[in-house]
């Protein structure tokens, strides 16, 4: 554990001390070279099945009017996380970071930093990527939204706390934001697969039913477009456990969009993917195929807007859609002309998605890859 | 023979006082200082006197002001006080266009006599005078006006016990409104910018007193007294002239009373108004006057003489803004000697930009003819038309359109001539001649290019340092940043990015 944490602190010492003040001791433009975020420094590494970032570097510059006060930024985040690391405070978030930085620059009445957003965000972003290091690794944490319940003990080691996820109540038990092993450690699963799912309500009500215990599972939300930690969890549980992940979403394209996420990562936190990433992850539904096959009532259905055609079109031009299933289905989907909710299929009667629908799915193994 | 009709002179002034310049207190009291200290200048320069002018305003009671205004000039001798002061009425203020004249600042020629008969009407006090002429005694009077006969009444003379040399000192007693911005005080700088020669002391209301210094020692070149051009005049001053000619023949009076006429030239006009050359002026008729004046345009003639003027000079308009304004920028033009309507002129700008001035304010446009600053009418002036027709955006000032530009900036522009072509007998505001216009133009033209070169510097200064310093400041936080992350000492760190800025900030 102190071992890696003495790599993290070379890392910034490298990078944003030494190297720095070698430019400085030759009277030259102290320059920093981070790896671009760019959309078209991410590109879909179809043997890894993952969104990664390529090697473009960009140059932030200290004796250029436009980046002065950034590479100013730059070093401040670095030189403030360094010391915590060094220091071992506890980790913090993105908001406290920004009111540990934020001072007047002496002298002036100008701000170091005056927004969250766009000036501290941003610069741990590069950080992360520059260094190659998780946000959870300098001693930051995103706010995580996600909860898990299933066969599984953890034992976070801030708390010494042991944590049951088949005893946590209808709430489920909260995704923390350090899901590394320093953290949080996985001690016991029994649980055969993860099954994620898009919507919260649904994952309510499959854990009203005790979906997880019937099918002895782990059963995941990440509420909508996950956060950064229940993806890394997720990871983890497919790599380390060699869990199968099934992921249930929304039949329209922001609902497969869901899915690739946790599948190949985003083009924004590409830098992301080779840790969160489940490039094994399945799409279990809802499928246009479905919609015949499990008898879904007309009623149930919702036209496609413009919109939604839209993204369908852009979704079909990712490389990572390119598969022959995916293309056929986007494409049955643009034909169907409707979208269907994964909340709709209580129409069929409440507990029809519990005990038909997904277990069906996973008999057949009925999937999308 | 004309007639003239007897009015009260106190009637005549009611009628006239706009014309005069005592429509208001505020601006009487400006009028009766104003022309005092032009006469003052033109009787020290007259005499080749550096003129040393004190003016001092004391409030008495509420709107009555004490006024006194003392010169180092020669003096006026005893027997001419009279004469001098009291000559209201027969000045040469009603000149027409284009009769024998010499630039001089007494354009409302009046004199002191209308100040005088003013402070009479609204106070009842005569005025006081003083007066030393070298090597005689300093002589004191009170003068006021009969206004019933229109003749000046001397009082109370005395000689005083003195150590002055010479000079004149009048002292009025005068209803007014003491205005503290374009009011004495402003026309008192003005005329110390176009006059550095001069140096005047005002001692205002509240016992201020302001020394506006001289800062030239040389007297400015003496205009000189011109003969009209016949371009130029106009047929009521012709029959004027041959009345009043002592030439005996109609050739002679054309050489002799006009400027660039030859005995050529005569004869040719004679011929082309059918007029014998030898005919007596003061027989002309009003018919034949009007076909001499048609032939004396036509004829070709040399252009007028142009060496009768008495510009200020770049050099003086350059001591004289220096020394009123902390200017950052000052240049000035003088234009060459211009004609309109065979009338010589002569234009000159002066530019002043300073950083004490406000800089989000039209620049402030100072008028002068003949170095006697106009006050009134700005927009109604060829000089302020100049201005705003003038393309300031193209010389780094930014111009809302149809307005003066914006900027810490003090335009002076003078146009001196011998008949200065005011729109109105109030004199202060001159008429759009387009020669003058054309001539102010050009002059700002070239001031206007030496402001853009001098801000183009500015700038470059500006970013320069504008630079250096934002290097600066956020180098105090790389430096306590690199301080952590590289554990070395802070002070070298410090030295090191303070001497990479000053190689490499630039």
């Amino acid at each position: 554990m102190r071992e890696e944490k003495n790599e993290v602190v070379k890392k910034f010492e490298l990078v944003f001390g030494k190297e720095v003040l070698e430019d400085l001791k030759r009277g030259e433009n102290p320059t920093l070279e981070l790896v671009s975020r760019t959309l078209s420094n991410a590109f879909f590494d179809e043997k890894k099945g993952l969104i990664t970032l390529g090697n473009k570097r960009e140059k932030r510059s200290f004796f250029s009017l436009g980046q002065a006060k950034k590479f100013m930024q730059t070093l401040l985040v670095a030189a403030q996380l360094k010391k915590n690391i060094e220091e071992k405070q506890p980790a913090i978030g993105t908001r406290q970071l920004f009111y540990l930085l934020k001072h007047t620059i002496p002298g002036t009445n100008e701000n170091t930093f005056d927004d969250q957003k766009t000036e501290t965000d941003p610069i741990v972003e590069d950080i992360e990527v520059t260094l190659n290091v998780l946000r959870e690794q300098v001693g930051l944490f995103a706010v995580p939204d996600g909860y898990i319940v299933g066969p599984m003990i953890a034992y976070d080691r801030k708390t010494g706390d042991s944590l049951d996820y088949t005893k946590m109540g209808l709430g489920g038990g909260a995704i923390p934001a350090m899901v590394e092993d320093n953290f949080y450690h996985i001690k016991e699963i029994s649980a055969e697969f993860v099954l994620v799912v898009e919507k919260y309500q649904v994952w309510q009500l499959l854990n009203q039913e005790k979906f997880w215990k019937k099918n002895n599972c782990l059963l995941m939300t990440g509420k909508g477009q996950s956060a950064r930690s229940p993806r890394r969890l997720l990871a983890r549980l497919n790599r380390e456990f060699n869990l199968p992940v099934y992921v249930f979403t929304d039949l329209d394209p922001w609902g497969y969009y869901i899915y690739s996420v946790y599948k190949q990562g985003s083009i924004k936190l590409a830098f992301f993917s080779e840790k969160a990433g489940v490039p094994k992850a399945k799409f279990i539904g809802l499928s246009t195929k479905d919609i015949e096959k499990f008898d879904i009532p007309k009623t149930n259905w919702i036209k496609l807007n413009q919109l939604d055609y839209k993204r369908i079109k852009e979704i079909k031009n990712y490389p990572w859609f390119k598969k022959k299933e995916w293309q056929e289905e986007l494409s049955r989907l643009e034909k169907f002309g409707y979208k269907v909710e994964s909340d709709s299929l209580v129409a069929k009667n409440i507990s029809f998605t519990a005990n038909t629908y997904l277990p069906t799915k996973i008999e057949n193994k009925d999937f999308l890859p | 023979m004309i007639k003239y009709r007897e009015v009260a002179v106190s009637e005549f002034f009611e009628k006239n006082k706009h014309l005069l310049g005592f429509d208001n207190p505020a601006k009487a009291l400006l009028t009766v200082v104003k022309e005092a200290v032009d006469n003052s200048l033109d009787a020290c320069e007259e005499a080749g006197i550096l003129p040393d002018i004190i003016v001092k305003i004391k409030n008495i009671e509420k709107d009555i002001f004490q006024v006194s205004i003392e010169d180092n000039g020669p003096g006026i001798e005893e027997k001419y006080v009279k004469h001098v002061f009291g000559k209201l009425l027969f000045g040469s203020k009603f000149r027409s266009l284009g009769e024998e004249g010499i630039q001089s600042r007494g354009q409302q020629g009046i004199g002191m006599s209308a100040s005088i008969l003013y402070g009479q009407l609204t106070t009842g006090e005569p005025a006081l005078i003083e007066s030393k002429v070298k090597n005689k005694s300093h002589y004191s009077c009170k003068l006021f006006i009969d206004t019933s006969k229109n003749m000046p009444v001397i009082e109370d003379e005395k000689k005083l016990e003195t150590k002055k040399e010479h000079g004149t000192k009048i002292s009025l007693k005068i209803k007014g409104v003491y205005r503290k911005v374009r009011g004495v005080e402003d026309y008192l700088k003005y005329t110390a910018i176009a006059n550095p020669h001069a140096q005047i002391l005002f001692i205002d209301p509240e016992n201020n007193r302001k020394l506006f210094k001289r800062v030239v020692n040389k007297l400015p070149k003496r205009p000189k007294k011109v003969a009209p051009h016949p371009h130029g005049v106009e047929i009521g001053t012709l029959i004027k002239m041959l009345n009043r000619t002592k030439s005996r023949t109609l050739q002679s009076f054309l050489m002799n009373d006009f400027s660039k006429v030859g005995g050529k030239g005569a004869t040719e006009i004679c011929k082309l108004a059918k007029l014998d050359i030898h005919t007596r002026p003061n027989a002309i008729s009003r018919e034949q006057a009007a076909n001499l004046l048609l032939a004396m345009q036509q004829v070709k003639l040399q252009r007028p003489p142009t060496d009768c003027l008495s510009p200020i000079g770049e050099e003086n308009i350059i001591m004289g803004l220096s020394k009123e304004y902390k200017a950052d920028f000052v240049a000035a033009c003088t234009r060459p000697v211009a004609v309109y309507r065979a009338i010589p002129f002569q234009v000159e700008v002066g530019i002043v930009y300073s950083k004490e001035l406000q800089p989000d304010k039209p620049v402030n446009l100072i008028r002068f003819a003949n170095k006697v600053p106009l006050f009134y009418q700005q927009s109604e002036c060829v000089i302020y038309k100049a201005v705003v027709k003038t393309q300031w955006k193209r010389y780094g000032l930014q111009q809302p359109s149809g307005s003066l530009p914006i900027g810490p900036v003090v335009v002076l522009v003078h146009v001196a001539s011998v008949w200065v072509p005011f729109i109105s007998e109030g004199k202060q505001a001159i008429a759009s001649y387009p020669m003058i216009l054309k001539e102010i133009k050009l002059g700002l033209l070239d001031i206007g290019r030496k402001l853009k070169r001098y801000l183009a510097i500015e700038q470059r200064k500006y970013a320069k340092e504008r630079r250096l310093k934002i290097f600066s400041k956020y180098g105090i936080e790389i430096a306590n940043a690199l301080t952590e992350l590289t554990k070395m000492d802070k002070n070298y760190i410090e030295e090191l990015i303070k001497k990479t800025i000053e190689k490499k900030g630039l």
